[in-house]
């Protein structure tokens, strides 16, 4: 029998139930070898229920720290017989099925190109616990001791992963390394180990961090100076406003009054959500809501209302499977065109397109700011992958000394100097208004801020040259944020390419590792990581540098590349689409099968890159 | 309503109050409303409110929605910053501005099509939450904006002025508001100035949720034989629970009452509310049976106007949340940011 082989280097899935409580113990998997030097990038695949439906983790082990997914399975533990078959032929050849066999199943419901191990795990537990919970609870400890002896993971590390997780309550702790070895009692005396895939302690994590992207976003909302959260619960945002609560609680009550330094309210409805932000911003507090994208539905109107009127608003969208209800627990990019041109009317937005949770922290802190300094709708665009997976990351950083940019907020000083104020007049020539906060002066510079059209002393007005001034500003105003988002990051080829590749957000680990393969294969191709919206000018630079230009990305109508198009202008047959939306995360398998596909066949056998594509 | 600019001359002997304003300080724009509308006489009694209550002009915060009585806050209070939201959604944008910033006072003004309709579940919640404003919904029965549909208020059988029989139950926000937990409700008429000035000069000093029906005949589009919410119609059937008096702490308290008909209400920042009970048997900090009575008197076809509950004590959302006095939105880095340390101690927990 063939059997795969690898060391540090292996995709391992648990196939579970949701609620069985597996859900720690795999995470608990996953962790230790992280400790043990070797990176892991997880992810958790669950349906959208609560209990009984089946639920998968995911685990990459990755020497060289490629945190996208691979494609493929080498190992499978196969705990919900509802999924057997298609867990069992999602297996790689050679590959491993890990299963209770406390009820044995006939040889047809196996394959023969593969390696079984089975393990009595309901016998063994329940001949140790009495109580029903703990029978199925510790189930999943005592597979984890098994594969810790399987694949040679040191207990030492995970029973200290126990003593974190269980500080204080001993009987707990006590109890979970006791499942722990009996799993690795059992396995070392009745399985053969170990086996071909296997961990060894390595020193490639170096100082990163494991954490998930609506944590990093809700801490870059805290560091960012946001006070007001006002938010509805919707998959798969809701983790990001409790983080934010969480972090609020032990960050931001004063410790000499006891009183808090933030508001966090859940809203009615995500209308009410954003109307609070709205209001917060109008009024001088930095706020923001987090939400997906059925409540960016909802909220369209307050968002036209915030760029008409000119409030600092921000806004986490944490994308998943649409449209409508779609699939609410799986990820894709397919908010990109609603967000960027929310609402009715013309409308432009400033979306931020952060790669992982490092650049969910900084950039959620860089949206507070630049709503604040333009005055506008900011978006964040996540998604379930980045947003809900623990992911690897750099570590987060912050510069004391680092002062908020509060944007043209006229003082009671400056109107009392004489300065004269019109909300809506482009003073400095960059389509950004002076604004006044409510209560700053006894009679100069209060303001009636409205959704109607007005002049540049914010009076009603339906003058069609008031209007032309206002929305051709406004025009101005993007023109001018486009060279204070985050400037797209250039990787380019080994060798000077004609071929290039546009992506964002969360396809970026996928991407590195396809383009490193690619590389290897004699294809080189120029990268361009997209980081916001309005796109800066190196963005039409590298589509005019460049012969075809790859814009891979996961949703089904190639949203990015209509923006590219509909904004830069660019031919449309210069762009290829390469596009991933079954709800899953992009795959770099995936990713160099399609440019590969597109190649000439010269160029796939490393001939001349300046070679026109058909 | 006039087309005629007011003059911005001011009179030197014109009557200032405690904080030096006269009362054209708390006027706005001339009125674009129709002569005679209701609303009008709101603004006014704002307008005198304000002035009485010597509030600073720039310490208000006028907020609304949309349709004839959202347009209205540009027409009082012309010092204050006033914000005109989207259809129905003004409570949200208020709750959002109060918790920036706790010290202003907040107006909210909405109407009947924006309150009752489309904006039902934002004032029923934000009754709930208790957000410290003023809420004042000029309720006309009609869209006047889209020219004399019914709105969700009319009563059942009242007629519009096309003839058009209504035939849906109305939603009494009087009801909803005792029912979500505002801690202040009354119901005003346009046309008794005298009872309306009180009423709003207490919902404004009221610590909590305050919420007034005030009921404001369209003269264009409801204001004819078969409609409930005209001149007519609410001057015959209006049915007063009380006669208020609005005391500040500074004024000396006499009582122009005989004894056992007043009921003093002194509210949490030391106000009075003085209540000249008409009806023997009303009790306005009883917000069950202020439910019943007010069932029984619209059972009756009777509009019941006055101060109709008040929980004299009631505290606000800041109070809930535990809310820092400062405001938020005047808290600075050193204040908010936890910074670098603070967050190296976090990557390591993260490791």
């Amino acid at each position: 029998m063939k059997r795969i082989e690898a060391v540090n280097d292996f995709v391992i899935k648990f196939a579970n139930v949701n609620g069985s409580g597996s859900a720690s113990a795999n995470e608990l998997f996953a962790k230790a070898i992280l400790r043990m030097g070797v990176p892991v990038s997880p992810r958790n695949i669950f349906p959208s229920n609560i209990q009984g439906l089946p639920t998968w983790y995911e685990v990459r082990v990755t020497e060289k720290g490629w945190l996208g997914r691979r494609g493929g399975i080498d190992m499978m533990v196969a705990m919900n017989p509802q999924t057997w078959e298609a867990d069992v032929a999602e297996l790689e050849p050679g590959g491993y099925l890990f299963y209770d066999s406390t009820r044995p199943l006939p040889p047809a419901k196996f394959r023969d190109d593969i390696n079984v191990i089975g393990m009595p795990l309901t016998e063994i537990c329940n001949a140790v616990y009495t109580d029903a919970r703990q029978r199925q609870l510790f189930k999943n400890i005592v597979y984890v001791g098994a594969l810790s002896v399987l694949m040679e993971i040191e207990p030492e590390v995970i029973e200290k992963l126990f003593g974190e997780q269980y500080k204080g309550k001993e009987k707990l702790l006590s109890s979970n390394v006791q499942a722990l070895h009996l799993g690795r009692d059992f396995a070392k005396e009745h399985l053969q180990w170990p086996i071909g895939l296997r961990v060894k302690r390595a020193d490639n994590v170096g100082n990163k961090i494991f954490v998930d992207g609506n944590s990093a976003a809700a801490l870059g909302c805290v560091y960012g100076g946001a006070t007001v959260a006002a938010w509805y619960p919707i998959t798969p945002s809701s983790s990001c406003a409790e983080a934010f609560q969480k972090y609020c609680m032990k960050m931001r009550v004063d410790p000499n009054t006891g009183q808090n330094k933030f508001a966090i309210v859940q809203a009615e409805d995500e209308i009410a959500s954003i109307g609070m932000v709205v209001g917060a911003g109008w009024n001088g507090a930095r706020a923001f809501t987090a939400t997906s994208g059925p409540g960016i539905s909802l909220m369209t109107e307050f968002i036209g209302l915030a760029y008409f009127a000119e409030i600092p608003v921000t806004i986490i969208d944490v994308q998943r499977g649409g449209p409508s209800t779609g699939m609410p627990t799986r990820t894709q990019q397919a908010d990109i065109l609603a967000c960027a041109y929310a609402s009715h009317g013309d409308t432009k937005h400033v979306l931020l397109l952060p790669e992982d949770p490092a650049e969910c922290f900084e950039h959620a802190a860089a949206a507070l700011d630049l709503a604040d300094r333009l005055q506008t709708p900011v978006f964040l665009m996540t998604d379930l992958d980045i947003g809900m997976n623990q992911r690897l990351c750099a570590p987060f950083k912050w510069e004391d000394g680092k002062d908020y940019d509060r944007g043209k907020v006229m003082t009671a000083e400056e109107l009392e100097a004489g300065k004269d104020f019109g909300r809506y007049k482009d003073v400095d020539g960059d389509g950004i208004p002076w604004r006044t906060l409510p209560g700053t002066h006894p009679t100069k510079g209060s303001y009636f801020t409205r959704g109607t059209t007005r002049d540049p002393y914010a009076r009603y007005s339906e003058r069609g040259p008031d209007y032309m001034y206002n929305v051709e500003r406004l025009l101005r105003k993007f023109a001018t944020a486009a060279t204070m988002v985050p400037q797209p990051v250039i990787q380019l080829g080994r060798q000077q390419s004609k071929l290039g590749v546009i992506y964002y957000g969360s396809t970026s680990p996928a991407m590195k590792e396809a383009l490193e393969v690619l590389d290897a294969q004699g294809v080189h191709i120029d990268a361009m990581r997209l980081r916001a919206f309005p796109f800066p000018e190196s963005v039409a630079r590298f589509i005019a540098d460049h012969d075809k230009v790859f814009v891979v990305e996961q949703n089904r109508d190639a949203q990015m590349r209509s923006l590219l198009v509909n904004e830069l202008e660019a031919d449309p047959k210069k762009l290829l689409k390469v596009l991933h939306f079954d709800g899953t995360p992009i795959t770099a398998r995936f990713i160099t099968r399609a440019i590969m596909d597109r190649l000439p066949s010269r160029m796939k056998s490393g001939g001349k890159v300046e070679e026109k594509m058909a | 309503m006039t087309y005629i600019a007011k003059p911005r001359l001011k009179h030197p002997t014109l009557e200032t109050n405690k904080v030096g304003y006269t009362r054209r300080d708390y006027e706005g724009k001339i009125s674009t409303l129709c002569a005679g509308c209701g609303h009008d006489s709101i603004s006014a009694a704002i307008i005198q409110a304000c002035w009485e209550l010597d509030i600073e002009p720039h310490r208000v915060a006028k907020l609304s929605g949309i349709g004839c009585s959202s347009k209205t806050p540009d027409y009082f209070l012309g010092a204050s910053h006033g914000f005109n939201t989207v259809h129905g959604r003004m409570p949200s944008v208020l709750t959002g501005a109060n918790l920036a910033n706790r010290e202003l006072l907040y107006l909210g003004v909405s109407g009947d099509g924006d309150s009752a309709s489309i904006g039902l579940g934002q004032f029923a919640h934000a009754m709930r939450r208790g957000v410290r404003m003023a809420y004042i919904v000029e309720n006309n029965g009609v869209y006047g904006l889209t020219k004399g549909q019914f709105s969700a208020t009319a009563d059942q059988g009242s007629k519009s002025k096309k003839g058009v029989v209504n035939s849906d139950s109305p939603i009494d926000l009087v009801g909803i508001a005792l029912q979500m937990g505002a801690t202040y409700v009354g119901r005003g008429f346009s046309g008794n100035k005298a009872q309306l000035v009180p009423l709003i000069k207490g919902a404004i000093t009221h610590g909590g949720a305050a919420f007034i029906d005030v009921i404001s005949p369209c003269v264009a589009f409801n204001n004819h034989p078969g409609s409930t919410k005209s001149y007519d119609y609410v001057r015959e059937h209006n049915e007063s629970v009380s006669r208020i008096d609005f005391i500040t702490p500074r004024d000396e308290i006499v009582s122009e009452y005989a004894p056992g008909e007043v009921v003093d209400v002194r509210q949490h920042d030391g106000t009075l509310l003085r209540l000249r009970s008409l009806h023997a048997d009303y009790d306005p900090t009883n917000r069950h049976a202020a439910m019943s009575y007010m069932h029984e008197h619209a059972a009756r076809g009777e509009v019941l106007t006055g101060l109709l509950y008040v929980d004299p004590l009631a505290t606000d959302l800041h109070t809930a949340y535990n809310t820092s006095a400062k405001p938020l939105n005047s808290l600075d880095v050193p204040e908010l940011c936890p910074g670098a340390a603070a967050l190296e101690k976090i990557n390591a927990s993260l490791r």
